[in-house]
């Protein structure tokens, strides 16, 4: 067991293993290409979804069960049925990972715009706004903490996740997880998967500091927990 | 893409054994999480020191990614059921922790006073009235620990276990879509059917809680 | 300014909000809508800025249909108020009282100098308008909601439940606030409360809503109290109707005569003859009681309350400037308040000056009615027919003593 962590350190600390056209630094490039593309898309997708039924109440089933539905979907067998369908491109890649944030982000948003207060909201009405006006002056600055998590959530999910692009031949971090799985070079899986982690808690440490840096004003009941 | 219905009737029986293997693994991460959870949540809700600590460790928790939650376990538990199981578990407990706490939290400090004027002791309170009261929530946290781990065992298919996982690996190595699809279809069928199963068991354990969603 | 006509709201889930309401409301001062929960007070004033629209029937405000103009435009022009203010948490208090100046297209500076000169109006100091409204006590936030409301200098203002959400202290200082606010602005006040005390304190008419929608009645405040139009009306006011009344009745009527030589207490007065405090007669011992001398515009409320309390049972009337002027007796006192009631709205004391039709001369029987006073709540229970003054316990002869 301590060979191994001694192992696995020297493994990500050694200067071999983070140059060159397949060393670290490229894999972690790649994934964090994979996987904040593929969060900007979901995001462009879920936005406007989940801000529309937010204010306008309507759909709401379909964004309290979306996320159940997000949970339920197995990505590995999404992944390979698209690799199967489109062949050998990004889509199988993208496609999944899309489908994994996008419930994410349609439940938190409209989570986030439902918490609004609806006194606040009525008082934006009874002031003279219009609905776009209440929709972006009021419910959607006091939505964007829990939109924030929203985006927050699905990233992880999908810097967690994009680890499949490598099984189907594709780069990223997942790259070291298969190869190691493959060569049964347990260092190199280890290796992989800490790096994932760390690019995972890194990143959410630095959007959960951006939150709050953003929305230090508020009252902590608006704050996201 | 077609589908081949003949390979679904002559593959009956490794379906079933399949999904029945998927379950297994699914409910007994659920059942250890709760078992876990539940102590540990009683505790985060009584200590607040401990309170943040262990929250904070379960959001760490989830930010590692599932497939190498499952790596990670390799050393100890090698390529077996223990490391799928374990594996599951540690999501299902995140969940879990999270909503049981929440659900203590959510009970009313009169309800707990009131239980406390009547000269009820600490225990028998928590069992009496918090936890029924917490259960809501606390099943909120189950579903959704269900429905996750019932999608997350296919993750499990590279480490060699996996239940209807593995149908994805087959029909990948053998370019072949058809397992693909019924994995896919069955794992979503199951998370489907399991959800509501649960929420029929909330609806009998909780029927304050069914009256009054009835009149608001 | 605003008028109702045949007004009907009829819910998508079949209930009836508003039932045929037809109410006109003039130019200037407050009108409060009344009544318990559901009774269509919040339904009617809601439509007034087309938060709601009426299933049929016209609304007017300043003589234009509501329903022929833009609602968003229409809102702009008319200050709402809501229950916890509702103020916008992400902006500061400066920005909320700003929001409609912002939409009218006014500019951030022009805007952020009304707001700032409203917050200082309401009572708010200048620094509040940095802060975030959750920083405010209940009470500052419900003045930055008024003021807000009052931001773009509408001729109109919606208040619905305003200060229901304070405690009591806070909601008498805010009453004041508003009523000190709306003599300096004479705005048209549509403010809905289901407490009527703070309706008989804050309006100028009072309309009663009943369960259905139905409006019950509409009346000065004096008239409502004295005249309830049905037993619905009179159980709302309460049991202690015949108080409120006096409440509103000034003391300027009832008769004053000079202080008495005699008797066991003495009104001691300071060099410039005002009020100091009520010595017992006998000797440098006496025991002293405080006075609280009352002035014209002082209720009659107040005058009963002051009886009471006074051990020779005169109440020291002073001047504006604190000067005595007379004094006047327990059963005095009590004429007068048997008369307030029977003449019901005719002498309120918003306009103590108001064209009372020749008060009576107060006879010693005044509390008895005159036979032929067709008055039906003289005779109810809740009537103010109190012991006749006489038999007001130990100091009848104090109380002839001064006529």
């Amino acid at each position: 067991m301590y060979e191994l962590f001694k192992d696995l350190g020297a493994w990500l600390v050694s200067g071999d293993q983070w140059g060159g056209a397949d060393g670290i630094a490229q894999r972690l490039a790649e994934h964090l290409q994979y996987s904040l593309l593929a969060t900007l898309i979901a995001a462009a997708i879920a936005l406007p979804v989940g801000l529309l039924i937010g204010h306008t109440g309507r759909g709401a089933f379909l964004a309290i069960n979306l996320s159940s539905f997000g949970r339920a979907l197995p990505t590995v067998g999404l992944v390979v049925l698209v690799f199967l369908a489109s062949g050998l491109s990004m889509w199988p890649v993208y496609i999944a990972l899309v489908a994994l944030a996008v419930p994410s982000i349609v439940t938190n948003t409209y989570a986030g715009m439902t918490a609004v207060d609806p006194e606040v909201k009525d008082a934006a009405r009874g002031q003279g706004m219009r609905a776009h006006q209440v929709l972006f002056q009021v419910e959607l600055p006091l939505a964007l903490p829990l939109i924030m998590t929203g985006l927050r959530l699905a990233l992880i999910q999908v810097v967690a996740t994009a680890t499949i692009a490598a099984y189907v031949s594709f780069g990223g971090l997942g790259r070291y997880v298969f190869d190691g799985l493959a060569q049964r070079d347990l260092v190199q899986v280890l290796g992989g998967a800490v790096l994932v982690a760390l690019v995972a808690v890194v990143l959410d440490l630095a959007l959960s500091g951006l939150q709050r840096l953003l929305f230090r004003h508020r009252p902590s009941t608006l704050k996201s927990a | 893409m077609s589908f081949d219905w003949e390979w679904v009737g002559s593959h009956r029986d490794d379906l079933a054994t399949l999904t029945v293997s998927h379950l297994q693994a699914a409910l007994t991460a659920v059942l250890l999480g709760l078992l876990i959870s539940l102590p540990l949540a009683v505790l985060a809700h009584r200590v607040r020191p401990l309170r943040g600590f262990l929250l904070g460790l379960s959001n760490v928790l989830f930010t590692i990614p599932s497939i190498a939650v499952f790596v990670l376990l390799l050393p100890v538990s090698g390529l077996t059921r223990t490391t799928t199981v374990i594996g599951l578990t540690i999501y299902t407990l995140v969940v879990l922790l999270r909503n049981t706490v929440e659900g203590l939290d959510s009970v009313p400090q009169k309800t707990k006073e009131a239980a406390k004027a009547m000269g009820t002791r600490p225990l028998r309170t928590l069992l009496t009235v918090e936890l029924p009261l917490a259960l809501p929530v606390i099943m909120a946290g189950v579903r959704i620990a269900t429905v996750m781990s019932i999608s997350l065992v296919s993750v499990a298919t590279y480490i060699g276990d996996g239940g209807l996982g593995q149908l994805f690996t087959d029909g990948f190595q053998r370019n072949f879509p058809t397992p693909v699809i019924v994995g896919v279809v069955l794992t979503l069928l199951l998370a489907l059917v399991a959800d509501a199963l649960l929420v029929g068991v909330q609806r009998l354990l909780t029927p304050w809680a069914r009256t009054r969603t009835r009149k608001a | 300014m605003i008028q109702f006509e045949a007004v009907h709201k009829r819910f998508p889930n079949g209930t009836t909000a508003v039932h045929d309401l037809s109410l006109d409301m003039p130019e200037g001062g407050v009108t409060v809508f009344v009544g318990s929960s559901g009774c269509g007070k919040t339904t009617s004033l809601r439509m007034i800025n087309r938060m709601v629209d009426p299933t049929s029937g016209t609304i007017r405000v300043g003589g234009r249909n509501v329903l022929e103009q833009d609602a968003a435009e229409l809102r702009r022009s008319i200050g709402y108020v809501i229950q916890q203010a509702g103020l916008f948490p992400h902006r500061t208090v400066l920005d909320n009282i700003a929001t409609v100046p912002l939409l009218l297209g006014w500019g951030r500076k022009k805007a952020r100098a009304a707001a700032g000169d409203l917050l200082e109006r309401v009572g708010l100091a200048p620094e509040m308008g940095r802060r975030y409204p959750h920083q405010l006590s209940g009470g500052q936030q419900q003045r930055v909601g008024v003021a807000r409301a009052l931001a773009a200098d509408p001729p109109v203002l919606l208040m619905d439940e305003p200060f229901g959400a304070v405690d009591p202290v806070v909601r008498t200082q805010l009453q004041d606030e508003l009523l000190r606010l709306q003599r300096e602005l004479n705005k048209t006040i549509v403010f809905v409360t289901h407490d009527i005390d703070e309706a008989v304190r804050l309006g100028d008419r009072i309309a009663v809503f009943r369960t259905g929608g139905h409006l019950v009645q509409c009346a000065s405040p004096a008239e409502l109290l004295a005249r309830p139009a049905d037993d619905f009306v009179a159980d709302f006011l309460g049991a202690e109707r015949g108080l409120k009344l006096l409440s509103l009745t000034a003391l300027v009527d009832v008769k004053q005569g000079a202080a008495p030589d005699g008797g066991p207490w003495e009104l001691v007065l300071d060099g410039a003859r005002k009020p100091v405090v009520w010595r017992e007669r006998g000797g440098a011992g006496g025991a002293e009681v405080p006075v609280r001398p009352l002035r014209d515009t002082d209720s009659l409320l107040s005058a009963l309350n002051e009886s009471i309390a006074s051990p020779s049972g005169l109440v020291a009337r002073v001047d504006a400037e604190g000067v005595l002027t007379g004094v006047s007796s327990r059963s005095d006192i009590h004429s007068a308040a048997g008369d307030a009631h029977l003449r019901g709205a005719g002498n309120g004391a918003t306009s103590p000056d108001g064209g009372a039709p020749a008060p009576e001369p107060s006879a010693p029987t005044a509390a008895t009615p005159r036979g032929s006073a067709p008055d039906p709540a003289a005779q109810s229970p809740q009537g103010l027919d109190l012991p006749a003054p006489a038999d007001a316990p130990a100091d009848g002869k104090s109380g002839r003593g001064v006529a």
